[in-house]
């Protein structure tokens, strides 16, 4: 179990080097996408102004407070409480987003399918788990919100935010097969049988 | 006791903010407890962080967490309450609306099919406001309840069938629960409805999964049903996230109603960690604030 300070965007290799429940913690520049983002850029012809070669997205949509165009706050919109949100939605998304974009990672919570799992492997990627919920903290290492794409779709827009020492995030799906969350709900399946047992399931009580 | 729609409104909006900000102290004593039973490394440090996130929220006078969810007030009348039902309603959306705009939050509400956002977190029959009597001479409660998303797309209804019996209530509870992995931002409270009609059923679910930790069903055999579920949860070892350990839920809470003879209804609905939920009292002596 390694940990990694990551200056975004990064390379091929530096993203294969990574391996399940590694820790990663980014510097830089990391984008903000959600569902609606997504369905615009993928199922409507959208395109994002953005460059996303070699770098990270997250699943959110934050809570911002216009404040009008200033240097501190260069879009005119601070951040008030930026968290992430359940990935399981947007699974379809990730390997369009590797394909067409060239993104690397994707920080979410809750985990990703087969699908992305293959789209890692294929195209060089890891999927980096946050704590869900805990918003409060996440926003503490976010610096400024810098630019906002399609914010029409607000607050569903596509965020580029600056942070510093975002995480320690852990990697729970890597580009080698690896899925925390996989191996986690395999072994939970495991022991239903013996849950129901104690419940007196199938015993007639 | 006369209520008066101009505090309802202010209290609806103080309402929303002090939810989304302050997590109950039931709540907070769970997590104490989940984090002494915890053997996981992993469960640990994910049980860490949450913990932090509550002081954090708190010192930044932050919001615990980015979802402010669909919001729900749920009233409560007493008996010698005179109050104009229409006007306490419009006093909610109004304070609903305020909150959104004044804080400001993000809001999370969108139409169903043009999933145009008003910016206000309100739309069509949103807030949900769901108003009950009880037999208190002179208070009226207001509870409010964000209720996130991440917990709420993971709900349930199963018109089970009298033959299949209790195994059937027990074994789709455990299937909900492997179902929702990490995807209900676990430690849960696990809100299972049984009997009624297909909407109670589900509607007592919710009752269920946003009750205080710690309270009892008032139905013996619901109050026995949660025990039995909240012993064992814990074994399936999806943990906190979903990334394993011993701290899937922090209770399974059991709500009742009586069915129809063919009937075996059972709902699950989930409650994330972020248990949001607060409680203003009017009474003759003023407004005062609570969980
Ligand atoms: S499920 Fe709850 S804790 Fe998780 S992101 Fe949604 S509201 Fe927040």
């Amino acid at each position: 179990m390694a940990h990694y300070d990551f200056d975004m965007p990064i390379s091929d290799a530096q993203v294969r080097a990574l391996r399940v429940n590694d820790t990663v913690s980014l510097n830089g520049t990391l984008y903000g996408i959600r569902d609606a983002t997504q369905i615009h850029m993928f199922d409507r012809g959208r395109k994002t102004r953005f460059d996303l070669r070699g770098h990270a997205v997250i699943h959110t949509a934050p809570n911002v407070k216009w404040v009008g165009e200033t240097q501190a706050a260069p879009t005119g919109y601070a951040p008030l409480c930026v968290g992430t949100t359940t990935s399981a939605r947007m699974e379809r998304f990730t390997r369009p987003l590797m394909e067409q974009y060239g993104v690397r990672i994707i920080i979410g919570k809750g985990g990703l399918f087969a699908a992305s799992q293959r789209a890692f492997a294929d195209l060089g990627g890891a999927y980096l788990a946050i704590i869900g919920g805990a918003a409060a903290l996440e926003t503490t290492w976010i610096e400024q919100i810098e630019e906002v794409d399609l914010d029409d779709l607000n607050p569903e827009s596509l965020w580029k935010f600056r942070v510093k020492g975002f995480g320690p995030l852990l990697v729970a799906m890597d580009s080698h097969g690896g899925n925390l969350y996989g191996t986690i709900a395999t072994a939970a399946q495991g022991r239903r049988a013996e849950v129901l047992a104690a419940l007196g399931v199938g015993s007639g009580k | 006791m006369r209520v008066d729609p101009i505090e309802v409104e202010e209290a609806a909006k103080a309402l929303y903010i002090r939810a989304l900000k302050l997590l109950p102290p039931d709540i907070k004593a769970g997590f104490r407890k989940l984090d002494s039973a915890e053997t996981d490394t992993t469960g640990k440090a994910v049980l860490g962080t949450m913990i932090r996130n509550i002081a954090v929220a708190e010192a930044n006078d932050n919001l615990l967490c980015q979802d402010t969810g669909i919001p729900i007030y749920n009233i409560v009348i007493g008996r010698n309450v005179a109050v104009d039902g229409y006007e306490l309603k419009q006093a909610i959306v109004r304070g609903c609306a305020r909150a959104t705009k004044e804080h400001p939050l993000r809001s999370s509400v969108v139409h169903p099919v043009t999933r145009g956002n008003e910016h206000t977190s309100c739309g069509r029959l949103v807030p949900v406001i769901n108003i009950d009597f009880s037999a208190d001479p002179e208070s009226l409660r207001i509870e409010m309840i964000p209720k996130g998303s991440g917990s709420e797309n993971n709900s349930w209804l199963k018109m089970a069938i009298p033959a299949d019996g209790i195994d059937a209530i027990k074994t789709f509870v455990i299937d909900c629960v492997l179902e929702a992995g990490g995807k209900t931002c676990p430690p849960t409270i696990v809100g299972v409805g049984v009997g009624g009609t297909a909407d109670l059923c589900v509607h007592l679910s919710k009752v269920a999964a946003t009750r205080a930790l710690g309270s009892v069903c008032e139905d013996a055999e619901g109050a026995r049903l949660e025990r039995e579920l909240s012993g064992v949860v814990n074994a399936l070892g999806i943990g906190a996230q979903g990334l394993g350990g011993d701290s899937t839920a922090f209770a399974v809470h059991v709500e009742t109603a009586a069915t129809h003879i063919t009937m075996n209804p059972v709902a699950v609905n989930m409650q994330c960690h972020s248990a949001r939920r607060a409680r203003a009292t009017f009474t003759p002596a003023g407004v005062s604030y609570g969980f």
